[in-house]
C-alpha cells in the first residue's frame, strides 16, 4: 500500500475537513449506535417521553424475551438463525468454490466463445437480481425445491457480479507461476487449488464478504420461495415482529433482533476489511 | 491434435467453468430469455401460457394508474438517490483517501451499505416515528417549528422522501470502497508529472489525473447504483407498507411482486420486469459509453 502518497500537514484547513468528516461520519453512524443502544434499553427507558437517546441501565432482558418468551409461536427465534446461518453458510461456501473455478477458467485459458461468456458476464451485471425472480420461481417450483433450503442456496451461487470480480483478480496473477508448475509436472487442479486460490485469497475473502453481506440480507428470495413459517429466515421474521409501519408492541424483543439481524454482517466485514481494500482496486470495468 | 491434446486445450477449463455456466445458464439466461417470452403472454402458472401479442404492455401504459405510480415513484426515487450516493461516496472516498485513521473513517462510512434494509428500517421508524415519540417529531416539537407531530410514514407526502433519506444513508457506501481502492492505485507518478505539467491545485489534479485514472471504477460504480437504485423494494415495504396509503411508496419491484406472487399473473408480471430490465440496462449502455476506457492503457 502506498500510504501516506497524498497526506499533507496538519493545518486550519485539514482541521475544518476533519471535522466536517466527523459530521458524516455521526450522519453514518448515529442510526447505527442508536439501535445497538436500544437493543439493551430496560422496559421502562424503552417507552421514556422524551426518548432517550442513549440507554441508561443497560440490561440483556429484550434478548432473554426475543430467545425464550416468544412462545406465542411454536417455533423458537433460534430457528430462525439457525436458518439465516445455515442458507448463508453454505451459499457463500458454493459460490466462493464455483465462481472462483470458473473465473479461472476465464482469465488463464483460451476457451471458445470465452469473450462472449465474459461479456455476457458483464451485461447482467446491469439488470437487477429482481427481473429473473419469476421465471427463476416457475423453475425452482417445478425442480421440486418450493419451501427447501435448496430454494435459498442454488439459485444464488452463480452470480455474475461474484465471477466477475474473482476473474479482475486471477488474470493479475503472472503466467510465469502457472508455468513454471506445469513444468514441475503439477496438473492443473493442482495449479488451481496451490496456487491460485492461495495468491487469491484477498478476492476470496472479499467475495466472502459481499456474499454472506448479501445473502443474509436477502429479503426477496425467501419471502417468493418460502412459505413454512419453520423454513423463514431472519429478514422476513424481524420484519413480521416489527409488524409494519406504527407498532409499538414486542418493542423490546424488536430492538433485540434487529441488533442480531444487523452485528453478523458489521463483523465479517471488519474481520475481512484489509484484504477487501486490496482486491477492490481490481474491481473496475473497462467497458 | 489428439484426443488428449484436445482435452488439455478445451476439457480441463470447460471442467472448471461449467459448474458456474450450467448454473447461470438455468437461473440467469434462460429466465431472462424467459421473462421477455412470457411478457408477451397470459400466465396464470395453472393453465399453460396463451400468446397476447404486445397486450401486457398497452395495459401497463394504457390502463393500470398504479403502474404509472410506481414508474413515477421509481423514477423520482432512482434519480435522486442514485446520483446523490454515487456522487457522495465518491468525493468522500477522495477526501479519505487523503486523511489519517482512513480505515475507521471507511468502517464507519461503508457499516450502513452492509446492514440489512428491512433491520434499518426499522431503526430509522424509530427516527421518523409518527407520534411524539419519534426523535425528529420530537426535536421539532420541542423547538417549536411544528405543534402536531408529522405523519411520516402514513402521510402520502412525506412517505416518498424519508424512503429517499433511508436508501441515501444505505447506499452511499455502496461505490464507496471500489473508488476508495481505486484511488490507493493511481500511480504516485502521475502526481508528481502533473506537477511539472502546471497542475496548481487539488481540484486541477482531480478533474486531470484522478478522474480519467479512475473511469474504471466509476463505471463499475455507476453501474452498481443503478441496479441499486432502480431495484428499490425492501426498504420501500418496511417504512410505508404494501399496499402504502395512496401508492405514495410503491415502486416497480412492488408492483413486479404484487402481480407476480399475489396475483400470480406472470405473464404482466414479466412485462413489469422487461421494463425494469430494459431501463436499467439502456442506463448501463450510457455509462459504458461515457466512461469506456478500453482504448486507453
Amino acid at each position: 500500500m502506498k500510504t501516506g502518497k497524498h497526506q499533507v500537514k496538519f493545518s486550519f484547513n485539514w482541521l475544518v475537513v476533519y471535522l466536517l468528516m466527523g459530521g458524516l461520519v455521526l450522519f453514518t453512524s448515529l442510526p447505527l449506535i442508536y439501535m445497538i443502544s436500544t437493543a439493551f434499553k430496560p422496559y421502562d427507558e424503552l417507552f421514556l417521553y422524551p426518548p432517550r437517546f442513549f440507554v441508561r441501565k443497560p440490561t440483556l432482558r429484550n434478548f432473554y424475551e426475543l430467545l425464550t418468551a416468544l412462545d406465542s409461536s411454536t417455533i423458537p427465534f433460534t430457528r430462525y438463525i439457525f436458518n439465516s446461518l445455515l442458507t448463508t453458510c453454505v451459499t457463500v461456501a458454493l459460490t466462493v468454490i464455483v465462481s472462483s473455478m470458473g473465473a479461472f477458467a476465464l482469465a488463464k485459458y483460451k476457451i471458445p466463445f470465452g469473450n462472449t461468456i465474459f461479456n455476457i458476464i458483464i451485461a447482467a451485471l446491469m439488470f437487477s437480481p429482481h427481473v429473473t425472480q419469476i421465471p427463476n420461481y416457475i423453475i425452482v417450483s417445478k425442480l421440486g425445491l418450493l419451501n427447501t433450503y435448496w430454494a435459498l442456496i442454488i439459485p444464488k451461487i452463480a452470480v455474475a457480479y461474484n465471477i466477475f470480480l474473482m476473474k479482475q483478480f486471477i488474470e493479475q496473477i503472472p503466467d510465469t507461476y502457472l508455468d513454471a508448475a506445469r513444468i514441475d509436472g503439477a496438473s492443473d487442479f493442482k495449479i488451481f487449488w496451490k496456487i491460485i486460490m492461495p495468491m487469491a485469497k484477498s478476492a476470496w475473502s472479499t467475495l466472502i464478504v459481499f456474499s454472506f453481506v448479501s445473502n443474509w440480507n436477502d429479503y426477496f428470495s425467501p419471502l417468493i420461495f418460502i412459505n413454512k413459517q419453520a423454513l423463514k429466515t431472519l429478514p422476513l421474521i424481524l420484519q413480521s415482529l416489527a409488524g409494519g409501519p406504527g407498532q409499538i408492541a414486542r418493542s423490546g424483543a424488536v430492538a433485540a433482533a434487529t441488533f442480531l439481524v444487523t452485528m453478523p454482517t458489521i463483523i465479517v466485514f471488519l474481520i475481512m476489511q484489509s484484504r477487501v481494500m486490496k482486491t477492490m482496486a481490481y474491481s473496475g470495468i473497462k467497458g | 491434435m489428439s484426443f488428449k491434446k484436445k482435452w488439455n486445450q478445451y476439457g480441463i477449463p470447460l471442467m472448471f467453468l461449467s459448474p458456474f455456466l450450467i448454473l447461470f445458464t438455468i437461473f440467469v439466461i434462460i429466465p431472462v430469455i424467459y421473462s421477455v417470452v412470457l411478457s408477451f403472454t397470459f400466465y396464470n402458472i395453472i393453465q399453460r401460457p396463451k400468446f397476447c401479442g404486445i397486450e401486457n404492455y398497452r395495459v401497463l401504459f394504457t390502463d393500470d394508474d398504479v403502474f404509472l405510480i410506481a414508474l413515477k415513484n421509481t423514477l423520482i426515487f432512482a434519480f435522486i438517490t442514485g446520483p446523490i450516493g454515487y456522487f457522495a461516496s465518491f468525493f468522500v472516498a477522495w477526501i479519505i483517501d487523503q486523511l489519517k485513521m482512513r480505515n475507521f473513517f471507511a468502517l464507519a462510512f461503508y457499516a450502513p451499505s452492509i446492514t440489512s434494509g428491512i433491520a434499518m428500517s426499522v431503526v430509522w421508524l424509530y427516527f421518523f416515528s409518527s407520534d411524539r415519540y419519534g426523535f425528529i417529531n420530537n426535536l421539532l416539537l420541542r423547538i417549536g417549528i411544528i405543534s402536531e407531530p408529522i405523519l411520516w410514514n402514513t402521510d402520502p407526502k412525506t412517505i416518498l422522501p424519508v424512503i429517499i433519506i433511508v436508501s441515501v444513508w444505505m447506499s452511499m457506501g455502496t461505490g464507496f470502497l471500489v473508488f476508495l481502492a481505486g484511488l490507493q492505485n493511481i500511480p504516485k507518478e502521475l502526481y508528481d508529472a502533473g506537477a511539472v505539467d502546471g497542475i496548481k491545485n487539488r481540484f486541477q489534479e482531480l478533474i486531470y489525473i484522478t478522474l480519467p485514472s479512475m473511469k474504471p471504477q466509476l463505471l463499475f460504480g455507476a453501474i452498481n447504483s443503478i441496479v441499486n437504485s432502480f431495484g428499490v423494494f425492501d426498504i420501500a415495504v418496511s417504512i410505508a407498507g404494501m399496499p402504502s396509503p395512496n401508492y405514495a411508496g410503491h415502486t416497480i419491484v412492488a408492483h413486479l411482486y404484487d402481480y407476480a406472487f399475489i396475483r400470480f399473473d406472470m405473464g404482466y408480471a414479466s412485462a413489469i420486469a422487461v421494463i425494469l430490465f430494459l431501463m436499467t440496462y439502456s442506463l448501463g449502455q450510457i455509462f459504458m459509453k461515457i466512461l469506456s476506457s478500453k482504448d486507453e492503457v
